[in-house]
């Protein structure tokens, strides 16, 4: 009795430790957890607070595209949208195409190879990219763009004067198609092989040929997922920031479907990297506003994406 | 799928089966159209770029036509659907070579010991007696590393304990699925909304024109502790249950089963996930532009003042726009890609070498 007193006291006392211990940690990782909540509504709430007096700010900052800052962002939202729509209608036919290649087409060795080389570029950093978007990809096209404004020239795209450097937001559009190929990929691909194995070989029974069982078993199994990579991909080039800027010359907030001169519409993150003045609050506060615009729509297309993806895997699950 | 189109495809002359190209017959219409894309290009003397182009176009035109002449319309929708396919991956392939090259053969001259030695501040030429540019990333190469590590200390912590809070925690409760679903939405916050959001805070904290390598370390973090947490929660979700029950069935207690046993078996995975997540941020410009700022001279100091930092060298350098500014830019940028690259090949390296424990074991 008196020997084992002891003991049972000391696991007591080092159960009581370790469950102190446990308590500290679960707190800890919960604290982590909420920190990622807390911080993203952070960014709301700080670029709210201080882009503030960028909604009602002078006019000489909105000048001279816009009177207001309504008419500034949506000139703004204008160029953001061009630049992503060019960017996903280039895009996405080559990440159906290689997504399809990687599930259903590639021999099993090359597969896996060329599913890491598309990753590569992903690492590629935008700035680089923007370098050679502006330095050779611009310079190399000019002549391409002066002969689809030659013989296209009816179409009100490729109307106007023909940027002579080539910077232009079309090729900002093609440089921003190249740095959203490796996410919608990705995604494409994760749900093209996840279509029912069953579904696929019952196609094939039938005499189904390989287009057709893509195209029968494959495309609608897939629909949500792909859409929600597009969605991804959207999001990327709606944010990215560098290659637009470093692509494009000159350019400030303005309307206009010509793709191919040298007046390009700027996009959001673009006319924030390109306008950002380090001394001028009054600036600073106005591109703060857009920012928080710019936040709010990535925001929301990147949450419909991933919760339609969710909803997806629990379907599937 | 294989097997079954193997045991599909008639072997023998059956008049069920309808006749069939040859095995070789793409690439014959491969050969066909490139020499005849050739022969166009050299008759119309045209640029030699056409060749590629035309090829392609050629074959993508030529074998399903031949398909549906020989084999039906439905084979020749499956032929154009492979070509497409083909073509698809190849054209993907072609920016990534294109950039490297073109990286490769515009920094390499540029790059040398005095370029990673020296900063850009104006110096006294000893022989010509005038003031000039000096020549380096030295300053912008310290700035990366402090404001990278600086970032990697602020989210691996946070975004581990997120993970164990996931997987150990969590479970499936309602939290726990939101938390996975903003932190997907996060991975996708655009990087200069990151960079405003530093801004924002520390001008709200410490006043207008704040610069401080600091805020660009809480840009980036933002950036990369969804990356952490989404290799942290799917390595320690392949960490098998019966290690967890083996630990819990000797009596230690739930936190030091996760510290002793789950993370340390999770470890490589942990490690190749963080080394991602900083070659993904270590890239990054417009967060750092527009909380760091840009500077020419050394500033080791992370908690004042303005910092170079190698993407926003190679962007400032690109902005001089002269020729030999156009040189220094080429070189900051092989000397980026060399250190993503770098990362990337560690990180694999290492989850070779910390293969995973089911397999050790066994």
């Amino acid at each position: 009795m008196t020997t084992h007193e002891p003991t049972t006291d000391a696991s007591l006392s080092s159960a009581r430790r370790s469950d102190r211990g446990d308590r500290i940690f679960s707190g800890l990782a919960r604290a982590a957890g909420l920190t990622i909540l807390v911080s993203l509504a952070a960014v709301f709430v700080f670029l709210l607070l201080q882009g503030l007096d960028g909604f009602h700010a002078d006019r000489q900052y909105y000048e001279p595209s816009a009177s207001g800052f309504l008419g500034y962002v949506l000139k703004l939202l204008f160029g953001t949208a061009l630049a992503a729509v060019i960017a996903m209608v280039i895009a996405v036919p080559f990440a159906v195409g290689v997504a399809l290649f990687l599930s259903h087409y590639a021999p099993r060795r090359l597969a896996t190879p060329i599913a890491y080389v598309i990753d590569l570029l992903a690492a590629v950093p935008s700035v680089v990219f923007g370098l050679w978007g502006a330095r050779t990809l611009a310079g190399l096209s000019q002549p391409f763009q002066a002969w689809l404004n030659h013989h296209l020239g009816w179409l009100p795209f490729f109307s106007g004067e023909v940027s002579a450097t080539g910077r232009t937001i079309l090729v900002a559009g093609v440089v921003l198609a190249i740095m959203v190929l490796p996410i919608t990929t990705a995604i494409c691909r994760e749900v093209f092989a996840r279509t029912p194995r069953l579904n696929e070989e019952a196609a094939l029974a039938l005499g189904a040929t390989r287009w057709e069982t893509i195209r029968y078993a494959v495309f609608p199994h897939a629909r949500s997922g792909m859409i929600a990579g597009m969605m991804l991909g959207l999001g990327r080039a709606l944010g990215e920031t560098m290659a637009v800027t470093m692509v494009l010359s000159a350019g400030g907030p303005l309307m206009t479907w010509q793709i191919i001169t040298s007046n390009n519409p700027a996009t959001i993150a673009s006319n924030i990297a390109a306008r950002f003045n380090g001394e001028d609050v009054g600036i600073q506060s106005v591109l703060l506003a857009t920012g928080l615009i710019l936040f709010v729509f990535t925001f929301a297309v990147n949450f419909l994406a991933r919760w339609a993806i969710a909803r997806g895997e629990r379907k599937f699950a | 799928m294989t097997t079954l189109e193997q045991t599909t495809a008639p072997k023998s002359t059956s008049t069920l089966s309808r006749a069939k190209l040859t095995p070789w017959a793409p690439w014959l219409v491969i050969v066909v159209a490139t020499a005849l894309a050739s022969l166009i290009v050299l008759l119309g003397s045209w640029s030699w770029y056409a060749v590629p182009f035309l090829a392609v176009l050629f074959v993508i035109i030529g074998l399903p036509a031949w398909s549906a002449a020989i084999e039906g319309r439905r084979a020749a929708m499956d032929r154009l659907a492979t070509c497409l396919v083909w073509t698809s991956l190849l054209v993907a392939l072609v920016p990534l070579v294109w950039v490297l090259t073109e990286v490769v053969l515009k920094g390499v001259p540029e790059l040398s010991l005095s370029f990673i030695t020296h900063d850009m501040q104006q110096k006294l030429d000893p022989v010509t007696y005038k003031m000039a540019a000096g020549a380096g990333v030295a300053h912008a190469l310290v700035g990366t590393l402090l404001i990278t590590a600086a970032a990697t200390v602020i989210s691996v912590p946070v975004g581990l304990m997120t993970a164990v809070y996931l997987v150990e925690y969590g479970a499936k409760s309602r939290v726990a699925r939101w938390t996975t679903l903003l932190v997907d939405v996060m991975t996708g916050i655009p990087s200069i909304v990151a960079g405003l959001f530093a801004l924002a805070l520390f001008t709200l904290l410490f006043g207008n024109g704040t610069r401080s390598g600091l805020m660009g370390a809480v840009a980036l973090s933002l950036l990369m502790i969804p990356t952490v947490v989404r290799a942290g929660e799917e390595m320690m979700r392949l960490v098998p249950d019966d290690l967890r029950e083996a630990s819990y069935a000797l009596g230690v207690s739930k936190w030091r089963t996760i510290v002793k046993v789950v993370i340390p078996t999770a470890f490589g995975g942990i490690l190749t996930g963080v080394m991602l997540a900083v070659s993904r941020v270590i890239g990054e410009t417009a967060p750092l532009l527009v909380a760091v700022g840009s500077l020419d001279l050394m500033n080791a100091n992370i908690f004042s003042g303005r910092m170079q930092t190698l993407p926003v060298y190679i962007l400032t350098e690109y902005k001089k726009s002269t020729p030999e500014d156009y040189n220094l830019a080429w070189a900051g940028a092989l000397l980026l890609i060399l250190i993503v690259m770098v990362l990337n090949l560690v990180a694999r390296i290492i989850s070779h070498v910390f293969a995973p424990p089911s397999n050790e074991r066994r």
